[in-house]
């Protein structure tokens, strides 16, 4: 294969993706069709449509869908610009064919109050290229003792709560923040895994840390979590989003809470649907990631959690770092790797191709669910919405390679895999992006 | 052998095993003999001992069998080199390598630090011990002990007692002896027990009693009393009385039953002081043995055991 690089800015006025396999879930339509794009909205979607536009894409054998959207993304800003900034993250976005993401607050300082919210806000409208949406931190400095200005930080733009990276152990600080928002259209993204029956481990509690020595993280510690939180939602009709669910369990009692009503979904990563803690090589950590990869089981758990609805959400838990924090001991490397520009193609090898899930199903989790969970004017291709659009070659093959990523992160368990299926043109607004041979 | 790593046993094969026993016995007359034990096998080779962990026995006995062998050993403590400076694992080992050395004997708090070195530079890596992960020469010194004892390996009963979760010995001890045809029997608290049980070949107990029954070897465990403070036991007094191995436990082993432990001893705690110092304990036996088979292990690798 030729090498290929993304160009990130085309500006136009007009853009006609022609003939591709347009796949809509929000307005039910699968079909080929073209695409009309004007003044960086959504202008038409029919068949052989007569435009003079400035720009024609020639789509026949991709697929066209509403921009992908991934709710859980770590961009590192502010303070950790040396693992990622909203830059090389918003090129490794649009690189993997999203054009919105949710970055979560766990940063140094952690984004826990409106200013910092007006900053980031602000700084993602001037890196541009993809739309960056704010997650703000459900207690003060993420320490789970007090609540975070989450009022101010709604006025100031935050999308959505959470103090991902750690569960809120206090219960009665948990319920208050559900009980706090339950006047607005937040909701609360959920890091599921009980401190003390996770603490000190480095992977799945299970067969192969009993063999490798090393300490593990039972998916009982995630099933009590999701239960508490489950419990919580219903107790007080509150909001609930499950982040990275990884057990059979765990899926299990959220299935259960939807058929009661309680406003709980779900999210899963690629990892957690396709890798188990088989892949864990302790002279290599990455890996290395919280909730860990479990088993056969469990992601076979998941992949029914989503295909039956249980699950809305299909997320990267994005997570970069720096090269020399993660090429050390297993123990001590921290834990997350970078996964927007692998994502479209591991789940396209991995699910799509192997009949595992359908087009519109597995789209739909990318696009027109995550949007309607958090209230985003986004994956959608209605005539109107704005025009974030994502064009996809299901049969292209190419071989990761973390050099190549824009991403500052490096380690991934999916470099060197050959994968099939990529985004090969990711358009937001009025701004065309492609993947160009060189 | 000549250039294997030695990270785990489950790396070796039944007749690399073999070959080391075989070999150590060599070596171990030689010692025995006393007078100028200083043979020339690795003359102008070079070791590092390079120790993030405490260690007597091991330490020491990599120092010795490198030493008699020939070859120039350093060795590197953790508290007074670099490391304390924050120099990353990597550089710390492409440090030693860049001095031209032949083989580093490590060993590391965390589980595959062996096998990160492996990968990260050229000279021959023998894996001292990895957090619980894997101690190969502390494995295959218990099987020459035995072996020296009993006569043979095929066929043996051996009940191993204590911290398995945590253990390394137990870990590497497990392939190494099932690999040489031996029946493996774990027991200790539910606490210090790996919940998935994952070792092919091995019968778990719940009961010290049952794992012991007509048992020809006992290994015991070190326990270490940060275990109780973590909670995973509520007292050394009642690990001992239900856990520990003393003349009372032994007599429903074999009459010949041989005592291992891997030191350093809690006595009164896992083990008590006169089944430490009976006749059937090999406990220090296992100290002197362990000289011959790091010798062994360093002229295989380092020398392909040429004479």
């Amino acid at each position: 294969m030729t090498n290929q690089t993304w160009q990130f800015k085309n500006n136009f006025k007009s853009l006609l993706l022609r003939g591709g396999r347009v796949v809509d879930p929000a307005n039910n339509f699968d079909g080929v069709a073209d695409v009309l794009i004007v003044d960086g909205k959504i202008a038409k979607v029919a068949p052989d449509i007569k435009f003079p536009a400035q720009i024609e894409f020639d789509a026949a054998g991709k697929i066209v869908t509403p921009g992908l959207i991934d709710m859980h993304v770590h961009l590192r800003e502010p303070g950790q610009e040396a693992k990622e900034d909203f830059l090389s993250g918003a090129k490794a976005a649009a690189a993997g064919g999203f054009t919105t993401v949710a970055t979560m607050p766990n940063t140094y300082p952690v984004v826990d109050n409106a200013a910092l919210v007006r900053a980031m806000v602000k700084r993602a409208e001037d890196v541009g290229l993809v739309n960056i949406k704010i997650i703000g931190a459900v207690t003060k400095g993420q320490q789970g003792q007090e609540l975070a200005e989450m009022r101010d930080m709604i006025a100031a733009g935050a999308v959505a709560f959470s103090d991902d990276g750690h569960f809120d152990d206090n219960a009665k600080i948990f319920l208050n923040a559900l009980d706090y928002l339950h006047d607005t259209d937040k909701l609360i993204i959920c890091h599921e895994e009980e401190t003390s029956l996770v603490k000190g481990g480095v992977m799945n509690e299970g067969k192969r840390s009993a063999l490798l020595g090393l300490k593990g993280r039972p998916t009982v510690a995630e099933d009590i979590a999701v239960a508490r939180d489950v419990l919580l939602a219903e107790y007080t009709g509150g909001r609930v989003h499950i982040a990275h669910i990884s057990s059979a369990r765990a899926v299990e009692i959220v299935r259960d809470a939807k058929k009661r009503g309680v406003h709980v979904t779900a999210e899963v990563t690629p990892q957690h649907l396709t890798m188990t803690d088989d892949l864990v090589n302790p002279a290599d950590a990455s890996t290395k990631i919280n909730p860990p990869l479990r088993t056969q089981k469990d992601c076979d758990a998941c992949l029914a959690g989503l295909l039956d609805g249980t699950i809305d959400a299909i997320v990267t838990d994005h997570s970069p770092h720096a090269v020399e924090e993660k090429d050390r001991e297993y123990i001590y490397a921290p834990s997350g790797f970078p996964g927007l520009e692998t994502s479209v193609g591991v789940l396209f090898t991995e699910l799509y191709h192997k009949n595992k899930i359908d087009l519109k199903t597995l789209i739909s989790k990318m696009t027109a669910e995550p949007a309607q969970i958090f209230g985003l004017d986004a994956g959608t291709l209605s005539i109107d919405a704005p025009a974030d659009v994502t064009i996809i070659d299901p049969e292209l093959v190419w071989t990761v390679d973390a050099e190549k990523f824009y991403t500052r992160g490096s380690h991934s368990p999916f470099v060197e895999r050959e994968l099939k299926g990529r985004a090969v043109a990711t358009i937001v607004r009025d701004n065309l992006m492609t993947l160009r041979r060189i | 052998m000549l250039g294997k790593n030695i990270v785990a046993m489950e790396n070796f094969s039944a007749e690399e095993i073999r070959l080391v026993l075989d070999t150590a016995y060599k070596f171990k007359q030689i010692i025995k003999r006393g007078g100028d034990k200083k043979l020339s096998n690795l003359r102008g080779k070079s070791i590092v001992n390079l120790f993030y962990e405490p260690s007597t026995r091991t330490r020491t006995s990599f120092e010795l069998a490198g030493k008699y062998l020939g070859a120039d050993v350093v060795s590197i403590n953790s508290g007074t080199s670099s490391i304390v400076k924050g120099e990353s694992l990597r550089d710390t080992l492409r440090t030693i390598e860049a001095m031209g050395v032949d083989a580093i004997v490590m060993r590391h708090k965390a589980e595959g630090a062996a096998d990160f070195a492996t990968k990260a530079v050229k000279p021959v890596i023998i894996n001292a011990g990895d957090g619980a992960h894997a101690h190969p020469s502390q494995a295959l010194l218990d099987l020459f002990t035995i072996e020296q004892r009993k006569g043979r390996l095929a066929g043996l009963k051996v009940a191993i007692i204590g911290d398995i979760l945590h253990s390394r010995v137990a870990r590497s001890d497990v392939y190494a002896m099932t690999k040489m045809g031996m029946e493996v029997h774990f027991a200790g608290p539910k606490t210090l027990l790996p919940r998935f049980f994952a070792f092919d070949g091995v019968t778990l107990h719940e009961e010290v009693e049952d794992a012991i029954q007509a048992a020809d070897v006992i290994n015991v465990l070190r326990i270490q009393l940060e275990r109780q403070q973590a909670g995973l036991f509520p007292s050394t007094r009642e690990y001992a009385r239900v856990f520990g191995i003393n003349d009372a436990r032994l007599k429903l082993a074999k009459d010949d039953v041989l005592i291992l432990h891997p030191g350093p001893q809690n006595k009164g705690l896992e083990i008590s002081s006169e089944v430490t110092y009976c006749g059937q304990s090999a406990i220090q036996e296992q100290v002197q043995n362990g000289v011959a088979v790091r010798m062994a292990l360093l002229d295989l690798t380092l020398n392909g055991g040429a004479e």
